[in-house]
């Protein structure tokens, strides 16, 4: 298994939900500590469900890619259900060896979503 | 005989094979490797003279003693101190900007200002922020003009009756801009300012002599040059050392010692309380010696030729954004750079496929970063073991992994 898998390289080159809402009902970005990378992640909800979201951020293909699927997992599933998804759910979707030293990056864009669904602050 | 070719063979870890590909190594200003005399000496000290130092009455405590404070002698000489007295002995570069930040910030009071600059590495940023917060001073930095070099015209518009420190780095740690260190000191004593220069990306690669840069503080770390871990040098100007407190309390560091006061103990073991890391001290050493051996002018003038074939061959790849100086007469052993549609972090996973291994990210310098405008960088940074070779692998590798992603 690669670091840069199939679907790591194809999520970074052609993501699917990279982009922003008009006036979202929830959003949130955090910054991985490892290298700075910014992630910002916008929600629109309905019914207690997911019912869109986007990413934005300048990172790495592995945070891209992790943002890619993770919204793709949580899009149109009840808020507590997202809120239970963790990082070796995602792993397996990205299907890369990913080592210790990356999984920040495949953990930030899960964190950045459960905040925004908490209605977590920005920091400046 | 090229100093790549006659050095290698002192390094083990250079023969290491990384994802099926002989390793080729460009971190070291990261943390540089080590020869097999440091490991040795180190052993060598483990395995026949350890015991505490200074107050052991016994054989072994009198000779871990006796190496200890060679060690010193070896530091001083190496970087031009005038007496024994001035160097001290730390765990590292950051350890000794805490320590003046520390004994030093005790002097300051509100309305109090302190100068660094925006190239610094944030050892060299942080505990300074940290004194201005504590004493009510105010930190101001010098900028970046060109992408390269600090402004020599801001520096001198910010210097004031209220300045006390002027703190910066000798070389950037990720432009490998080498700054004037004489020139901004007498600037900063003309205004009546104590300065601290870290030296950290300087001593392992360029003669230094700390008296004729004139400076108060200088510090640097074993471990970039060719030593261990856990031991670096505070090189303090005496006449400074002695007006001020100690940073920190602790067994050593006293002479008489009463249940509610003491009396300090001379330079400079006033400022190394607790038990001092004896067989890195002793590493230090063998590294100093096998610098000297060599020569400083002779590990400048060979960095200084692997920075010019590294400028050069990035030059030649498109899509290749080169940071700081491109003069290498002018530049320390790094070489920053960006590879267009590549995050740094990507381009560092890829090219340690390829067995090459360089630090990639803010580099702890992430104001420099906001001015560079750009989130990180790639940096090859080079040592006496750094070979024309390397150099040839990095650049084919760079071309090659422009397509990977």
């Amino acid at each position: 298994m690669a670091l840069y898998s199939d679907v790591v390289r194809e999520r970074f080159r052609r993501p699917r939900f990279r982009g922003r809402l008009e006036a979202p009902d929830a959003a949130f970005e955090d910054v991985n500590p490892l290298c700075g990378d910014r992630i910002r992640i916008e929600c629109r909800l309905a019914d207690g469900r997911l019912a869109d979201a986007r990413f934005t951020g300048d990172s790495c293909a592995i945070a891209a890619a992790s943002a890619d699927v993770l919204l793709e997992m949580a899009m149109g599933r009840p808020v507590d259900e997202v809120q239970s998804l963790d990082v070796p759910a995602i792993l397996e979707r990205l299907d890369a060896d990913i080592r210790a030293s990356r999984l920040k990056c495949v953990a930030l864009p899960l964190a950045v979503l459960q905040g925004a669904l908490e209605g977590k602050e920005v920091a400046r | 005989m090229n100093l790549a070719d006659l050095t290698r063979p002192d390094f083990p870890i250079l023969r290491r094979v990384v994802n099926a590909h002989p390793l080729v190594f460009l971190d070291s200003a990261a943390s540089s490797q080590k020869p097999t005399a440091v490991l040795e000496a180190m052993t060598r000290y483990y395995e026949q003279n350890h015991a505490n130092v200074h107050r052991s009455i016994h054989t072994l405590g009198e000779e871990a003693t006796e190496l200890y404070e060679a060690a010193r002698d070896a530091a001083r000489a190496f970087i031009g101190a005038a007496s024994r007295e001035e160097v001290i002995f730390t765990r590292g570069t950051t350890e000794g900007v805490n320590l003046v930040a520390q004994a030093v910030g005790r002097t300051l009071s509100p309305g109090d200002e302190i100068i660094v600059t925006e190239l610094e590495h944030h050892s060299n940023l942080i505990p300074w922020q940290m004194v201005c917060r504590d004493r009510g001073a105010r930190l101001h930095a010098v900028p970046v003009s060109d992408g390269a070099h600090l402004d020599v015209a801001a520096y001198d518009r910010l210097l004031s009756a209220r300045t006390r420190v002027v703190a910066f780095a000798h070389v950037s740690n990720v432009l490998g801009t080498i700054n004037p260190v004489a020139d901004m000191t007498r600037k900063a004593h003309d205004a009546g300012a104590l300065v601290l220069v870290d030296g950290a990306q300087a001593v392992p690669h360029l003669p230094v002599d700390v008296s004729a840069l004139g400076v108060d503080f200088y510090v640097f770390s074993g471990h970039k040059m060719l030593g261990p871990t856990g031991i670096g040098v505070l090189y303090g100007r005496r006449s400074v050392l002695e007006r001020l407190e100690p940073a920190w309390g602790g067994g050593e560091m006293i002479k008489e010692v009463w249940i509610d006061h003491a009396q300090w103990n001379d330079l400079p073991w006033r400022f190394e309380p607790g038990t001092p890391p004896i067989a890195p001290a002793v590493g230090l050493h063998a590294a100093v010696e096998y610098l000297e051996k060599i020569g400083m002018a002779r590990v400048a003038a060979h960095e200084q030729a692997i920075t010019a074939l590294c400028l050069d061959a990035l030059a030649q790849i498109t899509g290749v954004s080169v940071y700081g100086p491109r003069n290498p007469e002018i530049k320390g052993a790094v070489v920053a750079f960006n590879v267009d549609g590549l995050h740094p972090h990507d381009g560092a996973a890829l090219l340690d496929q390829r067995g090459i291994g360089l630090r990639a990210g803010h580099h702890c310098a992430q104001p420099l970063m906001r001015r560079l405008g750009i989130v990180g960088a790639l940096r090859a940074s080079f040592s006496v073991y750094t070979s024309a070779d390397d150099i040839e692998r990095l650049a084919a590798a760079v071309s090659a992994i422009k397509s990977d992603l």
